[in-house]
């Protein structure tokens, strides 16, 4: 009996796997391929798709949860990655590791579809603009239920007043709470100073009993779900969480913020430049910037994209920052290893408490 | 009976696991022991190692303890009344419960995790079953207990499993005989069904107290991050601090306890039938 | 009258755990017919979800590759491992206990030792790709079917099979004959085990696996931060509905030979 059992169901997997890896299988003509690094849910798929066919080049892709777990795969070796994706701190550190290569940037037919700003914005990792491309930005703020709270949410204090005392939902995430406790004691989010650290560190001590989690998936969705009144969230996030619960507002702080940038670049291990180059290029057509922006609805530093945006969408601080909202943020920039770890510790310590 | 003679000739039926061992266990450890016995300056060092004893790790360490043995008890107080069910209704000797058992468990293990999330959370579906038959809302999520529950979810098929596998063995004469002689349920239970469930039991031991000890994402989803297991330090140390020596020195140390206090527990158990588990 | 309450009382107690393991995919099969992207709002009815689910080029390929992946390395580990345990328990008590701590190791170490470990160690002999993630299941698997097979090893009759050789029937004869048969529930158990933790798996797969080899595991855990695709929620509903509608069949279907009941598990 058993064993009939076992034979059905086997024989039923492999015909399963036996029909889709036939009807997987499509042809185009190959002639160059690229391995490319990614954040996961990071690219429509159909552009990788449309790329192969407009060039011919087929895309190996490869995705990622967070810079340190990409950081960590590509200096392993085992993959010789040829482009890949990250953000700013990140590419700063692979820059100064001479782990990356020039890219022409002048040579991008579609180079001036990313506004100035945002080549201003990489001189902070990237100060002669040679070796990224921008993708997709954004800022960190705060994600919240208007009919919850009592008064305009304005400042990053209202995490720490103690008057939304299990209502307020983290990120779980070293890096980006330093940053917000930083900036919410005034201090400047690339501190390396230990007794501010420190400082910030108690903030965020004095502040656990209050948040109701440090999460890793979805901190937007337990604001719309009514489980929290706020959330610290990336400007993308507010986006859609506003489009599911129109009583959520997205605010960054007055006391500034962490504005983030994620980029292009080419490992030293890519030897096909024309290959890789013609995929950046690829990227900042207004088509394939707007499928992609269509998909995971971040700001995008395409002005031709932004430009197609309806009135209302333009005016809306999660998805277009204005240059008032993001005067006082900061691009977030490696850290020795020395606060890295000092910093680890106290996140240790934070979250043993 | 075979252990008299020097070599047994069947023993040589593992070698493509002794290769195996080697191959792929081994020789990854010799990685990992390097990493541990040396510091980011490359020099050797025994401070990963200790490092178990900073009072973080420690406490990390023991509720991960606690939360591993709270888990192994569950399922085995769970697992006996299920297995002596199913015997009792006669269902499994098909083999169909066992497929109902291990069949969610081939729903991919994020995305029943992130279910659990929805069913616990405050305004979850937990909650409003239980007000709409004029229960207070239970406060779980985000605690050890949602982990705890998480955890127990996910490795009880491994502590029935083996268990249902000792006990469909037994004679059903034998118990036949048993009850012929007058004895009750409970005296066939603890003479008969018990002794003979016990190497089940214990391969079901290893296979959830090991694994519990280092699982992390049940507590990062389910524990809402505010409570860290040992799992979550070591991974933390990998992925986010990029600290490969420490990470590892803390996953060796991890890894000795748990042999060492799996010796002392499994030592006394059946030497004689020469079926204790070590 | 008590037999009956007996009945009942184990009925219900079979009824809850079913309640609680199937509670969860209650939710996913729920969540596959919500016209939402978000999980959290209810957006009507729709069956949008699977239509985009046979379009999904992506979702499709890494089905396949989990199907095969975890059926290979289930096989290849039952294999190795049944052998392995029937020669671990005839090896002396000291080589036995040795055999067997390292049998636990896999499972020791976190995953993401393991992973990075695995990982460090393939790029010296193997580029990553479907194989090096093969190699990596296979271990972590072969564990469990030894743990699986060891309490039924040490239950079975030897004598039988010592009989039958001595009545003439050569080794392999009297293995496929005799001993087989009696390890059949702790094998198929093992081999579930082993099948299930290699669709399970993420983060050992992750490290080891090559780039544009991707099973669901890896594609659900990129969607983590994003929030999870809800054709991932068609498709749990899809397996999870086919598995048991087979269940079903063959577990009513009458049993074409009574003496099966034998090879009881």
């Amino acid at each position: 009996m058993k064993k009939r059992i076992v034979c059905f169901v086997m024989a039923a997997v492999m015909a399963c796997s036996g029909v889709l890896t036939g009807c997987g299988s499509k042809k185009t003509e190959v002639t160059d391929t690229l391995t490319v690094f990614n954040y996961g849910e990071y690219m429509d798929p159909d552009v990788l798709d449309q790329f192969t066919e407009e060039t011919g080049i087929e895309v190996k892709y490869e995705e990622a949860l967070t810079p340190e777990e990409m950081y960590t795969k590509y200096k392993s070796g085992a993959i010789e990655y040829d482009l890949l994706c990250s953000t700013d701190y990140m590419l700063q550190k692979l820059i100064s590791e001479g782990e990356l290569q020039e890219i022409d940037i002048d040579a991008l037919e579609n180079k001036e579809n990313i506004g100035d700003k945002y080549w201003e914005f990489s001189k902070a990792f990237d100060p002669d603009n040679n070796y990224t491309v921008p993708y997709f930005w954004g800022t960190l703020g705060i994600l919240y239920d208007t009919t919850k709270v009592k008064e305009p949410v304005d400042s990053w204090n209202v995490l720490f007043n103690g008057e939304y005392s299990g209502e307020i939902v983290m990120q779980n995430s070293m890096r980006d709470m330093f940053m917000l406790a930083l900036k919410a004691l005034g201090y400047s989010l690339n501190s390396s100073d230990e007794k501010e650290l420190k400082e910030a560190q108690e903030l965020l001590l004095k502040q656990k009993p209050d948040v109701q989690a440090y999460l890793v998936d979805e901190a937007r969705d337990e604001v719309v779900a009514g489980n929290a009144t706020m959330a610290v969230v990336y400007s993308g996030e507010a986006y859609l969480g506003h489009q599911y619960n129109e009583n959520l507002a997205y605010v960054i702080p007055k006391e500034g913020s962490n504005v983030w940038l994620d980029s292009w670049c080419v490992t030293k291990y890519c030897d096909n430049m024309d290959a890789a180059q013609k995929f950046l290029d690829f990227l900042c057509r207004e088509d394939i910037a707007q499928k992609n922006f269509e998909y995971i609805y971040y700001s995008t530093p395409n002005e031709a994209v932004i430009e197609s945006l309806s009135e209302e969408d333009r005016a809306d601080e999660a998805l277009v920052p204005s240059d008032d909202a993001t005067k006082d943020c900061e691009v977030s920039l490696m850290t020795d290893e020395k606060t890295t770890d000092f910093m680890n510790e106290l996140w240790k310590e934070l979250k043993a408490d | 009976m075979n252990k008299l003679k020097s070599v047994n000739p069947r023993s040589w039926l593992s070698s493509p696991y002794v290769l195996w061992v080697i191959g792929f266990t081994l020789i990854p450890m010799i990685v990992i022991f390097r990493y541990a016995l040396t510091g980011r300056d490359g020099g050797f060092t025994l401070d990963n190692i200790l490092a178990i004893a900073d009072p973080i790790h420690m406490k990390a360490m023991i509720f991960s303890l606690e939360i591993a043995l709270g888990c192994t008890f569950v399922c085995i107080l769970l697992s006996y009344p299920l297995v002596m069910a199913l015997r009792r209704l006669n269902m499994g000797k098909q083999g169909f419960m066992i497929f109902v058992l291990i069949l969610p468990m081939w729903m991919n293990f994020i995305l029943r995790i992130l279910a659990w999330q929805m069913i616990l959370s405050s305004n979850g579906i937990l909650n409003f079953l239980l007000q709409k038959v004029g229960i207070e809302p239970l406060a779980i999520a985000n605690t050890g207990t949602a982990i705890m529950i998480g955890v127990v979810y996910d490795y009880l098929p491994f502590m029935v499993l083996p268990i249902f596998n000792a006990i469909s063995e037994i004679d059903e004469d034998i118990i036949e005989a048993a009850k012929d002689l007058g004895a009750g349920s409970l005296t066939i239970f603890r003479k008969i069904i018990f002794p003979l469930s016990v190497p089940g039991l214990l391969s079901g031991i290893v296979m959830v107290f090991v694994p519990s000890m280092t699982s992390f994402v049940i507590s990062d989803i389910l524990g809402g991050g505010k409570l860290q297991l040992i799992g979550n330090i070591i991974e933390q140390e990998f992925t986010k601090s990029v600290n490969w020596n420490l990470g590892s020195g803390l996953s060796v140390s991890l890894m000795i306890f748990v042999l060492i206090s799996m010796a002392f527990t499994t030592k006394n158990e059946v030497e004689g039938k020469g079926s204790a588990i070590w | 009258m008590v037999e009956k309450i007996k009945d009942w009382v184990s009925r219900f107690y079979i009824g809850i755990i079913m309640i609680f393991l199937y509670a969860p995919i209650l939710v996913l099969i729920v969540l596959s017919f919500n016209d939402s992207r978000s999980r959290v709002t209810w957006g009507g009815f729709t069956l949008n979800w699977y239509q985009r689910l046979f379009s999904n080029r992506q979702i499709k390929e890494a089905l396949a590759t989990t199907l095969i992946l975890a059926l290979m390395s289930a096989l290849i580990a039952t294999v190795v491992g049944v052998l392995g345990a029937l020669g671990i328990h005839a090896m002396r008590q000291r080589n036995y206990k040795i055999m067997m701590i390292l049998t636990n190791i896999p499972m020791l170490n976190a995953d993401i030792v393991t992973g990075i470990a695995l990982m460090l160690w393939f790029v010296h002999f193997i580029p990553l790709g479907f194989g090096s993630v093969l190699l990596a299941h296979i271990t972590f698997n072969i564990p469990y079917v030894i743990l699986s097979v060891m309490p039924k090893i040490k239950q079975m009759n030897l004598s039988i099979y010592e009989a039958a050789r001595d009545l003439g029937a050569n080794a392999v004869y009297a293995f496929f004959k005799i001993i087989l048969p009696q390890l059949t529930g702790g094998i198929l158990s093992g081999f579930f085990m082993a099948f299930t933790m290699s669709m399970d798996d993420f983060v050992i797969t992750y490290f080891t696996k090559g780039a544009g080899v991707n099973t669901l595991s890896t594609m659900i855990y990129g969607e983590i931060r994003k929030g999870i695709k809800p054709e991932m929620y068609a498709l749990s509903t899809i397996i999870f509905v086919f598995v048991f509608m087979i269940l079903l069949v063959v577990n009513y279907f009458p049993s074409r030979k009574k003496e099966e009941k034998s090879y009881i598990g």
